[in-house]
């Protein structure tokens, strides 16, 4: 049963691949179950851990680029035209 | 600041100052994503501009079914593959292959270095201020589908499967691409947190 046991048990490797799947909660019971095993007896792991959900933090905190306010203008423009050509024939249906 | 809701509600009504409230809320993701598809800024603007003429020639026929960022999206994912750019939907994602560097890791696959924990007085609030400017241009250098992946799902914060729908793809390879972009985008952050000596 030990035996068994420390075959199915996640390496560091693996873990590193499946922090994603396991943020995302997309992991198999069983293979989550096996992932939290893993990172309660790993700091390494846990603290990788960590840093993904650090990055994705960080990343969403990106914001698009500020967009130059002289344009406003030209879409004013391009929308009374737009709008007195009428609607596209067949388009992306909502 | 008026819901998107609102806008169209307004935009529908034929209300400019709508239309151009969205411009100016969605322009830069637009741009950011569209320039994953097209070799120039100059064509993704134009991509961008078709898709803000399809907004509002199509207004009427937007049921709502979806949110209006994914119907956005999705107008503007059509309008760059219909302008005859780069194509890379169909290129295969193979999931065997490792996003972490194998040589982090020793003969047993324990990490061969240890993960030193970031500190803890390191929030993402002023990661994404001091490092804003490193994390971007590396997100701006993830290959198309990562980065299309990485800016729908992380950055506009579109669900998964809204993200698959934009997309055109799998789960699973929407799962495996935004992997290997944060795996990434983590190994920049730790390399930009090690070079400032705060690792």
């Amino acid at each position: 049963m030990n035996l068994l046991r420390r075959r199915e048990d996640l390496v560091c490797r693996q873990v590193a691949e499946l922090v994603n799947d396991y943020l995302e909660n997309v992991l198999p019971r069983t293979e989550r179950k096996r992932f939290e095993r893993h990172l309660a007896g790993c700091p390494n792991c846990a603290a990788y851990l960590e840093q993904i959900r650090t990055t994705i933090a960080t990343i969403g905190r990106l914001t698009p680029d500020d967009f130059n306010p002289e344009v406003s203008q030209e879409f004013t423009e391009l929308y009374r035209a737009w709008r007195n050509e009428g609607p596209a024939l067949a388009d992306e249906p909502g | 600041m008026e819901s998107d809701t609102e806008l169209l509600v307004a935009l529908r009504a034929g209300d400019e100052r709508a239309f151009v409230t969205l411009v100016n809320r969605y322009q830069g993701s637009l741009l950011r994503v569209a320039r994953t598809f097209v070799p120039s800024d100059a064509v993704a603007e134009e991509v961008v501009q078709d898709t803000w003429m399809g907004v509002v020639r199509g207004i009427n026929r937007f049921e709502g079914r979806s949110s209006f960022k994914t119907w956005l999206f999705r107008i503007l994912v059509n309008r760059a593959r219909t302008s005859g750019v780069r194509e890379h939907r169909h290129l295969s994602v193979d999931p065997t292959v490792p996003a972490v560097s194998p040589d982090r890791f020793d003969r047993s696959g324990a990490w061969a270095e240890p993960i030193i924990p970031w500190e803890s007085d390191v929030d993402d609030r002023l990661l994404a201020e001091s490092w804003g400017p490193a994390l971007r241009s590396a997100v701006d250098t993830l290959p198309g589908l990562q980065r299309e992946v990485v800016l729908l799902r992380d950055i506009e914060g579109l669900p998964a499967e809204n993200v698959c729908a934009v997309l055109d793809i799998s789960e699973g390879n929407q799962r495996v691409l935004l992997h290997r972009g944060r795996t990434k985008l983590r190994t920049v952050l730790a390399a930009e947190l090690q070079a400032r000596g705060k690792s």
